[in-house]
């Protein structure tokens, strides 16, 4: 897969400071390492890398290969919500609704089903159609009012929070849901949403697959298609895209709805591997998809990132999260060790960025 | 938006055309198994009414929204105000300084009687005193084992923490276990922490904590099963909170350990679980008897001048163990949510 058809984020571009033999700096070619460098998803693949080479030394059961299964999974359940998420903060946007999205998806299917005593992928379809509704609600407000997305999305986060409370207290008399792991056709969607299969001895769970699966897709979508230019259009200028012919009611709104199926399937995973869900879960998981976007490169105001950079963002907080368990570390400094490794990452690919591109 | 006018009409076929669709479908796909067909309806437990005149309590707890057992504590307290003839005004917040802000709106409301959890007792010292000032009678539930006494409240409805953290470390002797890890799903939650104090405190194996992100289940079940990778001896995983159960029996699995799991608190999934054998026990402080018992005890104080524990002994309502030689009487109740 070819990166280079992607045009470099404006914010990359080095000052055009005299260069030493040519007047123009700008037309001066760069040795390909430094080239490389400087892109945003090499920084946090090399990040990325870091940290599991420390990892690798400092934790010995990280290199069995279930350890890795593990990590891996842990960073396809971040990771393909990081994709969408991504994929809107390219287009300029936030959506602070996104952890929550999950848990609403979740509680709709299992409700459904449940209470109405039908097939669960009635559940499953209706629980679809309500995180793509939640999306373009978020999008429509958005566009119609002009307020920022920051304020949109805080208040929809706060619906769905009490909304999902408060509707399956309503629903089922308790604010967990029951199982739905006895009913019609529960071990299709779990095959599909949260099986494991067997590679070399170890157990790979599917999510990670459908991790790969959609960021390839969204690659593609974001280097090779139309709708991918107007993203970044929309991101870099809403005015000049607009000028040009972008639709940028359209590109804005669907971007939400993409988070809205992201958040769907990452819902429908987390019912199917644990047959009930709780109400009240869901909340801080939007910081973390934004903090995996922001480490893979993709810029807070929107215009530039790429679809591979939250992927190694995504696998840097699994890596993080599950390494210091391996480890062994005292358990009081976790969420600390994490906030430290984090950092350090992000530094590491500010670095990584800073001396590729000072020419 | 003139744009769009003319085509509505157009539009709303296909919106028609998808709703009759879904209702096609869902006409043919109910599930043949499981749901809430399967579910009988419990009749609510009815014992008739007191005559006794209306009166008002407020509950006021550090509750975190969507918690499953403080809606059994809800529940029990409702059970009881049913019946007693009280007004019951439910109210939470996870928040100390916001928690004293509603026990002064319960004053400021002149309730008949308020009933509170001591989580943090030093942020709600000055407000109880003012509820006392004011007249109003007071009475612990839950946490503040330690502290009801000082406050002036006149009685206590709980468990003590370390206590059911002691006893549980007992029955992980009892059972043979060697190496036992305590997972904490809220890190810095007192309650939480003194429980696997407890657990340390007389287990005689070892005891190894970890911190694990309560609102994201898949967090949970991969740190619990990096945790297994990291020591492959441990052979007991105690979860603190009943829907964390299930998913440690999955980390289980995942990580090909031999571990067993037990857990503190109680849930219907979990009654079933204990049947099949998948978790090995759990250990009930049993929240609906602390929620009816404190309405329960306001009542009687207002008609009758009763209180339990004479002001000096609180009413332990737990620790209760719930294994597969018991689980049988009680998974009836767990199912209607009220264990």
């Amino acid at each position: 897969m070819s990166m280079a058809q992607q045009a470099e984020p404006a914010v990359n571009t080095p000052p055009p400071a005299p260069g030493p033999k040519q007047a123009d700096g700008r037309t001066v070619r760069r040795p390909l390492a430094l080239r490389l460098l400087a892109r945003p998803e090499v920084g946090v693949f090399l990040g990325a890398v870091a940290v599991m080479v420390f990892f690798l030394f400092a934790a010995p059961p990280v290199r069995d290969g279930s350890s890795m299964a593990n990590i891996l999974y842990q960073s396809s359940v971040i990771g393909i919500m990081a994709l969408p998420v991504a994929l809107l903060m390219i287009g300029g946007e936030f959506d602070l609704s996104a952890g929550v999205a999950v848990v609403a998806s979740a509680l709709t299917a299992s409700m459904l089903s449940y209470q109405l005593t039908l097939n669960v992928w009635v559940g499953v379809i209706v629980a679809l159609v309500v995180s793509l509704a939640v999306g373009m609600f978020n999008g429509w407000m958005l566009v119609r009012t002009g307020l920022p997305s920051f304020l949109v999305t805080l208040g929809t986060f706060l619906i769905l929070q009490g909304v999902n409370l408060a509707v399956t207290k309503l629903v089922t008399g308790n604010v967990a849901t029951d199982s739905i792991s006895d009913m019609d056709g529960f071990d299709q969607a779990k095959a599909i949403f949260a099986s494991s299969f067997d590679v070399a001895g170890v157990q790979v769970k599917i999510t990670v697959v459908w991790w790969l699966v959609f960021a390839a897709l969204a690659t593609w979508v974001l280097l090779r298609t139309k709708y991918g230019n107007w993203v970044f259009a929309v991101g870099g200028n809403k005015d000049s895209a607009r000028a040009v012919g972008v639709p940028v009611t359209f590109t804005k709104i669907s971007l939400f709805m993409l988070v809205g199926f992201g958040a769907w399937f990452v819902g429908m995973h987390n019912l199917f591997s644990f047959n009930t869900v709780q109400s009240g879960e869901g909340v801080g998981q939007e910081l973390i998809y934004i903090a995996a976007a922001v480490i893979g490169g993709c810029l807070l105001t929107g215009g530039a990132g790429s679809a591979i950079g939250p992927v190694f963002g995504a696998f840097m907080f699994g890596m993080v999260q599950q390494g210091i368990v391996y480890a062994g570390w005292n358990p009081d400094w976790f969420k600390a060790f994490l906030g430290v490794m984090l950092l350090g990452a992000v530094l590491i690919n500010l670095w990584v960025q800073r001396t590729a591109t000072r020419r | 938006m003139d744009r769009s006018s003319h085509t509505r009409s157009r539009r709303v076929a296909p919106f028609v055309a998808v709703a009759a669709a879904a209702a096609l479908t869902l006409a043919g796909c109910s599930s043949g198994s499981g749901g809430k067909k399967s579910e009988e309806g419990g009749a609510e437990a009815s014992a008739g009414k007191a005559s006794t005149p209306r009166m008002t309590v407020a509950l006021v707890t550090h509750q975190a929204p969507g918690d499953t057992f403080w809606d059994i504590v809800r529940k029990g307290a409702e059970a009881a105000a049913a019946k007693d003839n009280v007004k019951l005004v439910y109210s939470a917040d996870p928040n100390a300084g916001s928690q004293a802000t509603l026990v002064q709106n319960a004053i400021d409301q002149k309730v008949d009687g308020i009933a509170v959890t001591l989580a943090k007792p030093d942020a709600l010292k000055d407000v109880i005193a003012k509820a006392e000032a004011a007249g109003i009678p007071v009475v612990g539930l839950n946490s503040g084992l330690s502290d009801w006494k000082d406050l002036g409240l006149l009685e206590f409805f709980g468990q003590d923490e370390s206590v059911a953290g002691e006893a549980f470390g007992k029955k992980l002797n009892e059972v043979g276990a060697k190496n036992a890890v305590c997972v904490i799903h809220e890190q810095g939650n007192v309650g939480l922490t003194q429980r696997c104090d407890g657990v340390k405190e007389t287990f005689e194996g070892e005891t190894q904590i970890l911190n694990v992100n309560g609102t994201d289940m898949p967090s949970v079940k991969s740190t619990i099963t990096a945790k297994l990778k990291q020591d492959s001896s441990i052979d007991y995983v105690v979860t603190l909170g009943a829907p964390f159960a299930p998913t440690a029996v999955q980390s289980v699995g995942d990580a090909g350990s031999e571990a067993k799991v037990a857990t503190f608190d109680l849930n219907k999934e979990l009654t079933k679980a204990i049947e099949a054998g998948d978790i090995q026990f759990a250990v009930d402080q049993q929240p609906y008897l602390q929620g009816y018992l404190a309405v329960d005890g306001l009542w009687l104080y207002e008609n009758n001048g009763n209180y339990s524990g004479g002001g000096e002994e609180p009413v332990l309502t737990g620790p209760a163990f719930v294994d597969e030689s018991n689980v049988e009487a009680v998974s009836e109740y767990a199912a209607k949510g009220t264990r």
